[in-house]
């Protein structure tokens, strides 16, 4: 940026330009914001990355543990899985199906498999990646299976949508208390913010768990998955809102003392103008940053919930029902890949936070 | 001062109306009562009662009154430390918390004195040697706590345990101690379980209090004031300890106001998973029973005393914030 061009173009670049600028510069954040991207991608096409169905079981294929895909064979490239064998112990004369080398299956790309909807509207079967011919009881198992002989590597692909989107419906709606109420707060001031400010103040200072487990266990039993799904929804935002509304309070109460805000209303701008028109653009970057940091806080919260049994209930399939299998030391001993479940909610976790982090840093232009 | 502290307290007794509120609509909630569950649970292991049966037992727990009747019923009761009886296990309420709730505290202020005792030191050494190695360290691992929710990393340490130390980790009490009257060997036993839980709580508080203590302070090394004490010639370790550190740490006290309900709630989840006899696993049985007054009682007791926790810390800003004793603002 040493040219007078190349000064000229920045002197005159916007808010958005000039934070997407410095945010490039973040590595970890940008880095963090391919991640997410990559996330989204997978919870898109989530059925289509699927193997096997999630919801299909099955008791031969129990606890089967996760089998590679072997490129090679005597005969060079070949793609193969080990097909599974029915076989009796001879001690407790129980038949367990274990993967057999001698029986090799055809892995190919863009393979026929179970059908779904593509974007809830085009039906198909292909799938990325499955069995050249599709087998009653084999199947690529890359994560291994649960106790009911589901395939863990579908089910955590058909996760992601739901742990996902239940961050970004429960974001929206804390954004939307958030903006309101802070607003308010902000612009008003007096006792209207005394008032939204000690409301903070009590929701901030109860246990939220505890708060959580009663109104979830409140549901009621008859409830439908997505009736479930929107309720759980509306308990994390109704707690997740205060930092928000306290980020864009600070900005208000910040904002309405610059002179910018103070001529729009000598020049007889509406309240609501002055809002949306002025105010609202200067910070937006503010609030992108702590969205992006609200948004691990509402995952980790609906994990925790429906570990605890609490939040969604199967056949729904979300990171926190998958790491509820894994709940017993027990289960844990004997197949220790349920474990992989924990897998996405980690880096997610942390590529939201590194994201936000870059955000905030970017947002502030005297960082 | 004085007002200053009048004016937290009647914020904490108008905090803990609230909770009170919100807990009995809680409980409320579900459709049905604790009759219906109850006879529910009866249906399930084949015997059952009449309707009259049913209709007396409400009345007896006062289930046919109005709501808010209800609700005054309750909480004048509770302001007498009678918090009613447990319809599931048909015993007063203290009874079955007993020593669970004491726990938990202990738990949860173990994790809080050891996220400040981890957090202070590292977060100091973080913005002395701003991007040495040992800083990237400790906010790398700062980010990984933030990102393990604690309830998975207690599952992890418990399966390694499990797997490569074969012994079962979890508990707050070995087997000899678990129903024994207490004594100096128990709470001894009880010393020895604690840090495990405490450790798993304190990570993820650790991470945020290490980055607000780096933040802090690397504003306050920035200004005049220290290059002038340096200038003076006073030793390096001394001029930081002594003014920007102590200046630093206000916003830091100030945060553990939000770490304390953040760790009760914490622990919640992390004694499900390790079993320990916290009010945890009670609460989460109470719920699925519907058993309003137990639930109730555990959500009203974690609350205040996080009220009172939090109470506390706001005391001891005011120890260390000079401003805010001499004049009660900020």
């Amino acid at each position: 940026m040493s040219t007078a061009l190349a000064d000229d173009s920045l002197a005159q670049a916007g808010q958005l330009r000039l934070t997407w600028l410095r945010f490039k510069r973040h590595k970890l954040a940008f880095v963090s914001l391919f991640i997410v991207a990559l996330f989204y991608l997978v919870a898109i096409f989530a059925d289509g990355l699927a193997i096997n169905d999630p919801h299909a079981t099955d008791a031969k294929r129990s606890y089967i543990p996760p089998q590679g895909i072997h490129l090679f064979d005597e005969d060079g490239f070949n793609p193969h899985v080990s097909g599974l064998t029915g076989k009796r112990d001879m001690k407790t004369f129980k038949l367990a199906y274990v993967p057999d080398p001698a029986r090799k299956l055809k892995v190919v790309l863009f393979a026929h498999g179970y059908s779904y909807n593509l974007f809830g509207l085009i039906p198909t079967d292909i799938h990325l990646i499955g069995l050249e011919t599709p087998q009653p009881v084999d199947g690529i198992f890359l994560l291994g299976t649960d106790q009911l002989g589901r395939d863990l590597f579908s089910r955590m692909m058909v996760a992601t949508r739901i742990s996902l989107s239940i961050g970004l419906v429960s974001v929206g709606l804390s954004l939307v208390l958030g903006i309101l109420l802070g607003g308010m707060s902000g612009l008003y001031g007096g006792w209207i913010d005394t008032a939204i400010q000690r409301v903070i103040e009590v929701i901030r200072s109860i246990p939220t768990i505890p708060l959580w487990m009663g109104i979830a266990a409140a549901l009621p039993n008859t409830w439908s998955v997505t009736q479930v799904y929107f309720a759980i929804t509306l308990i994390i935002s109704f707690i997740g809102w205060t930092e928000l509304a306290r980020v864009v309070r600070g900005r208000f109460l910040a904002l309405r003392e610059e002179d910018f805000v103070i001529a729009a209303e000598m020049l007889g701008a509406s309240q609501l103008r002055i809002m949306l028109r002025h105010m609202l653009p200067s910070f937006t970057s503010h609030v992108i940053a702590a969205v992006s940091l609200a948004l691990p806080a509402m995952i980790i919260s609906e994990t925790s919930l429906s570990f605890l049994g609490l939040g969604l209930r199967p056949p729904a399939i979300s990171w926190g029902i998958l790491l509820q299998d894994a709940q017993n030391v027990q289960v844990l001993a004997g197949a220790p890949w349920l474990l992989c479940a924990a897998i996405p909610v980690v880096l997610v976790i942390l590529a939201f936070n590194f994201l936000g982090d870059g955000l905030r840093d970017a947002a502030d232009p005297y960082g | 001062m004085l007002m200053y502290i009048l004016r937290r307290l009647l914020l904490a007794s108008i905090t803990c109306v609230a909770i009170s509120v919100l807990t009995f609509v809680i409980i409320r909630l579900p459709p049905g009562d604790f009759i219906d569950a109850y006879i529910a649970n009866l249906a399930s292991t084949g015997s059952s009662i009449t309707a009259d049966q049913a209709e007396a037992m409400r009345h007896d727990y006062g289930l046919d009154r109005p709501v808010i009747v209800q609700y005054f019923l309750w909480i004048a009761r509770v302001v007498q430390g009678d918090f009613g009886v447990s319809m599931m296990w048909r015993r007063p309420v203290t009874e079955v918390i007993g020593d669970r709730l004491w726990l938990t505290m202990l738990v949860s202020f173990s994790a809080l004195f050891l996220t400040w005792t981890i957090a202070l030191p590292i977060g100091i050494y973080s913005a002395v040697k701003q991007y040495s190695v040992g800083d990237y360290i400790a906010t790398m691992v700062g980010f990984l706590g933030l990102a393990i929710p604690n309830f998975l990393l207690a599952l992890i340490l418990m399966y390694f345990g499990f797997r490569y130390l074969g012994l079962s980790v979890g508990g707050l009490f070995s087997a000899e101690y678990a129903q024994e009257a207490w004594s100096w060997a128990k709470a001894w036993d009880l010393a020895k379980h604690v840090p495990l839980p405490a450790c798993v709580l304190a990570l993820a508080g650790t991470a945020q209090l290490i980055r607000i203590m780096r933040a802090n302070l690397l504003d306050e090394l920035r200004k005049p004031y220290v290059v002038t004490a340096k200038a003076k010639g006073i030793g390096n370790l001394r001029v930081i300890l002594k003014y920007p550190v102590r200046a630093a740490l206000n916003p830091f006290a100030s945060s553990i106001a939000y770490v304390f309900p953040y760790l009760v709630s914490g622990s919640i989840i992390v004694s499900l998973v390790l079993g320990l006899p916290t009010v945890g696993p009670l609460l989460l049985q109470s719920l699925v029973a519907q058993d309003m007054y137990l639930a109730g009682t555990i959500v009203l007791l974690l609350g205040i005393m996080t009220v009172v926790g939090t109470l506390i810390s706001d005391l001891l800003l005011m120890w260390i914030e000079p401003r805010l004793r001499l004049t009660g603002r900020l």
